[in-house]
């Protein structure tokens, strides 16, 4: 089993750490979905290279201290990503990675959509649509406090359907929250299939803008592009930044990528299984 | 009892069904059309066919929009999700008393590993409170069907049809005929009576089972019509048995058991012993072993029945 990154300052780690981190977090979640026959690699893997930079190179966040009040926060609004925040969050050292296998079984905390009695999680998500408007909400209380916290919430492009988002969308401009960064794991595929035949959603990034935000795409699994996009983000003074991560579903597993079919099913069997885990090992 | 198909997959045939026979019926989801099984719907009418994207509010209104409009709307997602359109459902569809049926699926705790977030257990008693609106919990895969039928030829107003993920055995015949506002014997008794509805009524006709090894002679009545509710028929089993329990795959507040005795306390007053969530959220685990986590087993009916039936002796013995 992985052992826990040591607990230390992570800032201006370099690529290949990050790559490799990435990596043992992508075969936990093959690992947790499987052993809990049930569970979404698809919306995990996407933007599991997102969350990697985020808990390692980005935001200020100690599991040594983990009510520290001016601690970065982070929202998984899309809440069935859990494999995701739970493998990474494990890596960073909140909880040990053994715990992960007993994912959405009877007798663990690790429910099935991301749930705020696991160590490191700020709230619980699930039902999609929610966690931006909570993200306006911690934003605000920072302001009020004059407290420097930064507050970041990954969406799904399908996530975004939902009117809720679009409403905090206005709230996050009308009151200016540079705090505020949501990043879009934009790739393409939702529950039903193709995001562009269940809901097209046009120009995602002028829709966004025309909203009042600022707005910066990226490569969502290129670690220097990843850098660059949320070194932006801290650049903008006047107003909450979107950034929107071009990522493939299923990223890292052939047979999962791009097929909404892994959206909400672990591997079906033995083979895919080892598959998966060998494909992980060879990226 | 012989297992059966999900109650999902049957409302997905029997969609299809009636696309061929009634032209005005439209169908709409909200980006789970894979797992509520209208995507069935879907492949053969793609004309009559909405998938709004993950965007309930917007799918409700549509419905709303083609009730007015002369059409015969099925809006289908997974329960908890529809709860978040409930002052839609509320204003555009039953203020406006239209033909709107909501059909949802992967209702209550047996949607397992998903978790608390999933596992709605309170839907029946918010929908159950709004004015123009019924409310079905159908037991099986027959009564499933013959629910559509009945809202097809038969209706024109809100109706709530609350099915569940997981298959569960058959326990109607094949004759049955869904009646709205009548509950259904399965099996008669004389000393205890277990009111239940959806998944819980294949666990109470086994918990009769044991309790006759206990001489408890129980009756099992299927009250899959929450509203209307078939008061009469409760009242009658609570006079011929004097003892009552409730199961249901919900909440005991507002629910079944809420509901049972709200009329037996009105007209009839017995004890009853209440089998259900209580007033927790659920978790992730496999459905059975959440029944057994949250006391909602065929034991737990099984004690519900021995503690109802000595209670009530011990009442008539004290007065
Ligand atoms: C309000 C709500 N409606 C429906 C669902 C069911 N659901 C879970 S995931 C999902 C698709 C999400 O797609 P997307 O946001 O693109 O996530 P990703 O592809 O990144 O996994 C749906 C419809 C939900 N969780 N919440």
């Amino acid at each position: 089993m992985e052992k826990s990154m040591p607990d230390k300052d992570f800032k201006g780690m370099d690529r290949e750490t990050l790559e490799k981190i990435a990596k043992k977090a992508r075969s936990l979640i093959i690992k947790m979905v499987y052993s809990a026959k049930s569970g979404h690699p698809g919306g995990s893997l996407s933007i599991i290279d997102v969350l990697t930079y985020l808990y390692f190179n980005e935001m200020n966040v100690d599991p040594s201290d983990q009510n520290l009040s001016s601690r970065d926060r982070f929202i998984m609004s899309k809440g069935h990503a859990s494999p995701a925040l739970y493998s990474i969050l494990a890596l960073r050292g909140y909880f040990p990675s053994e715990l992960l296998m007993d994912f959405r079984k009877i007798n663990s905390k690790l429910e099935g959509h991301v749930h705020r009695g696991v160590p490191g999680v700020e709230t619980s998500t699930g039902s999609l649509g929610q966690g931006l408007g909570i993200g306006v909400g911690m934003a605000l209380a920072a302001k009020m406090d004059h407290n420097p916290y930064r507050v970041y919430v990954v969406l799904g492009d399908g996530e975004i359907e939902e009117g809720n988002v679009w409403e905090s969308l206005m709230a996050g401009s009308k009151y200016g929250l540079n705090n505020l960064v949501a990043i879009l794991d934009k790739n393409g595929v939702q529950l039903d299939g193709f995001t562009r035949d269940i809901m097209p959603m046009g120009n995602v990034a002028e829709k966004v803008k025309a909203f009042g935000w600022e707005v910066r795409e990226f490569n969502g699994h290129d670690f220097d592009d990843i850098k660059s996009a949320f070194d932006f983000a801290r650049s903008v003074k006047d107003r909450p930044v979107f950034l929107i991560a071009n990522t493939v579903k299923g990223k890292g597993v052939s047979y999962m990528e791009n097929n909404y079919k892994y959206h909400g099913s672990p591997p079906a069997n033995d083979e895919e299984y080892e598959r998966a885990l060998r494909e992980i090992e060879g990226i | 009892m012989r297992p059966a198909e999900s109650l999902r997959e049957t409302y997905g045939k029997k969609l299809v069904e009636i696309g061929h026979r009634k032209k005005d019926v439209v169908v709409l989801d909200a980006d789970l059309s894979s797992s509520t099984k209208t995507s069935e719907f879907g492949k053969i009418f793609p004309d009559r066919f909405f998938n709004m994207g993950i965007s309930e509010q917007s799918m409700v209104t549509a419905a709303a929009g083609l009730a007015l409009a002369g059409k015969q709307a099925f809006v289908s997602t997974f329960a908890v999700f529809l709860m978040r359109t409930y002052e839609q459902i509320r204003q555009s569809v039953c203020y406006n008393n239209i033909d709107v049926k909501f059909v949802v699926t992967h209702a209550g705790i047996t949607v397992g590993e998903d978790g608390a977030t999933h596992q709605i257990v309170e839907d029946v008693g918010i929908m159950s409170g709004l004015p123009n609106m019924k409310v079905i919990v159908p037991a099986d895969s027959i009564e499933t069907a013959s629910v559509i039928d009945y809202l097809v030829d038969k209706t024109k107003t809100p109706y709530y049809v609350r099915l569940t993920r997981e298959k569960f055995p058959v326990v109607n015949d094949d004759s049955y005929k869904f009646k709205e506002g009548q509950n259904t014997v399965l099996r008669d008794g004389s000393d205890l009576t277990i009111f239940c509805n959806g998944s819980m009524v294949g666990f109470s006709l086994q918990a009769a089972e044991e309790l006759k090894k206990q001489a408890i002679d129980t009756a099992v009545v299927n009250v899959s019509s929450i509203k209307p509710l078939d008061r009469s028929g409760i009242i009658s089993y609570a006079k011929k048995t004097g003892h009552v329990v409730t199961a249901e795959e919900h909440s005991i507040y507002n629910g079944l058991g809420s509901r049972v005795s709200e009329v037996l306390s009105e007209e009839y007053p017995v004890p009853v012993v209440r089998v259900g969530m209580r007033d927790t959220f659920g978790k992730s685990g496999k459905s059975w072993e959440l029944f057994d986590y949250f006391h909602m087993g065929i034991k737990d009916i099984v004690s519900a029945g021995i503690k109802s039936f000595r209670e009530v002796n011990k009442y008539e013995t004290i007065s």
